[in-house]
């Protein structure tokens, strides 16, 4: 056997150590990776079932007047305290339609308010303002406000637990 | 004596750190950056030091859990023996960090010392600081508060403007699709794993890159770097009148990052923590989610921004600006360093510093924000305690103009300052103003009765220079 053939058998050796000990190494990386990665991406896919919730008997809500209702959101964690709470703006009009609204501004999610003498929802932000019936009326809101589906059920106002609106584009 | 002698030997012959450490401390560097303008990097590394030291022994005392977190944080501040300055060098070390991070680049920037071979370094820095900018992001988050909760909500808005994959984003961050138990626990672990540990490697990086490339001569006008002769310049330079690092340039890093330790530990100490706000309710609407200081001028970016570019702002502003800075040794990597033959550096960092500020003074007064805990109007400023003007006074209380406009100092800023409104407008422009709105003012036609508007007229009318000239009253 010539010197070159034993290099080359050599080089090909080389070649696969190096080979085999990329791959193993990836492959590791790759199997532990998927419950690594899968855990840190579960709350996109980990949907909760959207519940109703009461928030209060139909009669006791003002006519005519948006009214802040306090709920728990959708199967929250035991350990999340008073963060699983949210709220909405309810207004009970005549033949008892009712209209929810989310209390996220559409810009940028902060919690606007009802002012009730000048019947606006006004949003501390950045000046984003809504007529009663959630349209934009000034500032930079690109939409009107996110409704919240609302059910009556035995004389009990119910909100159906939703996302946090997020204002998407595309 | 001789005891720790030999014990010393026994340790230096088995692991020669010394012996590899010694060289690399006392490298030589060129004699004229041993200077006070090369102290701002090493002293944001002292503040990140104290940002690892306090941020553990908070970790000692923190609990992050959703619903327990804010209590943890009130026992920290108020029932440890340290907690509350140990809180506040944790919150003004953060402060310093991105205040010396920013002055640090400003200086490389203005001394060109990403040019090469040092691009790596400038690059690498580039990562630090958006690391940075996650930190003192998520830093304000894990301070869970109420103010935590809806900042929280506004940053998933704006990642949830991203085009396509903007929903799925907001709720990776939120950690579901309300705030709820997982968001802090996550928030946490970018806090306190993931971010610093690539802040340390990427700083072991960048230091490595220090001493590879050598730290940068002090530019001189008319000495242009050209990549060629380059390197070889730069070690025949210090080969001849180079300094040791240490101690010749380091005691100038020691003594400023003293300094900087020492200002941070007593403004701990007299200012301490940020006071906690309310506790993290997500249904308690009682909230302006106003920024750490450092934020301001952002969150007065936000609010400035024209609505129909708003998003494009929005996601590709900060990309933009990322871009350009990773692009930046690129763009210019020879030629002039100094920054007296580089004018337009010197105007971009005046143009960069004067906008911030600028964004960051309006930011303060947030003029574009209701003020709704604004001081009524009182009879004094009304003027009189009956009839439509005193009526049209009790409307601008009660209707929410106050919020959005002053007058005689109650009220807010949002819109015009209507203390002389009567000298300016008609009745009839002020009708329909209040009816139709404008630029920024919802139209309030189908809200006020004709009684209520007219006395809301009236009044306005009423906002005069107390003797007005004769020519500015308007026949109406
Ligand atoms: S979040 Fe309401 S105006 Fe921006």
């Amino acid at each position: 056997m010539s010197e070159k053939t034993k290099t080359s058998e050599e080089c090909s050796r080389r070649q696969f150590f190096t080979h085999i000990s990329i791959t193993l190494g990836s492959l590791a990386a790759l199997m532990v990776g998927i419950p690594i990665v899968g855990s840190v991406l579960a709350p996109i896919v980990n949907k909760p079932k959207p519940i109703w919730r009461p928030v209060g008997e139909l009669r006791s809500f003002t006519l005519d007047e948006y009214v802040k209702v306090n709920f728990v959101d959708a199967s929250p964690l035991p350990w999340a305290g008073i963060t699983a709470e949210t709220a909405a703006w309810v207004r009970r009009s005549k033949n008892d339609e009712l209209t929810v609204f989310s209390v996220n501004c559409a810009h940028l999610g902060c919690p606007v308010r009802w002012v009730s003498g000048a019947k606006l929802f006004m949003c501390p932000c950045h000046g984003g303002v809504y007529y009663s019936d959630g349209t934009v009326a000034a500032g930079p809101p690109p939409r009107g406000l996110y409704s919240y589906p609302v059910r009556i059920k035995d004389g009990q106002v119910e909100i159906k637990t939703s996302p946090i609106p997020i204002t998407t584009v595309l | 004596m001789k005891f720790f002698n030999n014990a010393w030997n026994w340790f230096e012959d088995r692991t020669g750190l010394m012996g590899a450490l010694w060289p690399i401390m006392t490298h030589a560097v060129p004699k004229n950056s041993a200077s006070w303008f090369y102290v701002f990097g090493s002293a944001t590394m002292f503040a990140f030091l104290l940002q690892i030291a306090t941020g553990v022994t908070l970790a000692f005392m923190y609990v992050p859990s959703a619903g327990e977190a804010y209590q943890s944080l009130e026992f920290i501040t108020n029932q440890t023996h340290f907690g509350r300055i140990v809180r506040g060098l944790h919150n003004w070390g953060a402060s310093a960090m991105i205040l010396l991070v920013g002055i640090h680049m400003i200086r490389v920037y203005l001394t060109a010392s990403y040019k090469f071979p040092r691009e790596m370094n400038w690059i690498t820095g580039v990562v630090l600081l958006s690391l940075t900018i996650i930190m003192a992001f998520s830093g304000q988050v894990v301070r869970w508060d109420q103010t935590a909760v809806w900042s929280m909500i506004v940053a998933s808005e704006q990642a949830g403007r991203i085009p396509f994959i903007g929903q799925w984003v907001a709720q990776f961050l939120i950690g579901g699709e309300t705030i709820g138990g997982a968001t802090l626990s996550r928030m946490f672990a970018y806090h306190v794993f993931i971010v610093p540990a690539l802040l340390i490697i990427f700083l072991v990086f960048h230091l490595y890159l220090v001493i590879k490339n050598g730290i940068s001569e002090f530019p001189k006008a008319g000495e242009p770097v050209d990549p060629k002769t380059y390197r070889e310049k730069y070690e025949a330079s210090v080969k001849r009148d180079g300094v040791p690092f240490w101690p010749v340039a380091a005691w100038r890093d020691m003594v400023f990052g003293f300094i900087v330790i020492t200002t941070i530990l007593l403004i701990a100490i007299i200012i301490g923590p940020p006071d906690l706000g309310a506790p993290p309710n997500p249904s308690n609407i009682d909230a302006l989610p106003v920024p750490d200081w450092y934020f301001i001028f952002y969150f007065a970016f936000l609010a400035l921004m024209p609505p129909p570019m708003e998003t494009v702002l929005m996601v590709f502003g900060p990309l933009l600006v990322g871009l350009l800075l990773f692009a930046l040794p690129f763009i210019s990597n020879r030629g002039e360093r100094s920054p007296l033959r580089r004018p337009w550096a010197v105007a971009m960092v005046a143009l960069t510093i004067g906008s911030i500020s600028g964004l960051w003074a309006i930011g303060i007064s947030s003029p574009w924000s209701p003020h709704f805990d604004a001081k009524p109007l009182t009879v004094e400023i009304i003027g009189t305690d009956s009839g439509p003007v005193y009526r049209g006074g009790e409307h601008f209380n009660d209707k929410g103009c106050l919020y959005c406009h002053t007058i005689s100092g109650h009220g807010g800023l949002r819109g015009p300052n209507l203390t002389y409104i009567g000298d300016r407008l008609s009745a009839n422009e002020l009708t329909w103003r209040i009816m139709n709105g404008g630029l920024n003012m919802p139209g309030f036609g189908g809200t006020l009765t004709n009684d209520e508007l007219s006395d809301l007229v009236s009044f306005l009318k009423s906002r005069k220079h107390v003797n007005p000239q004769p020519s500015s009253s308007g026949g109406d």
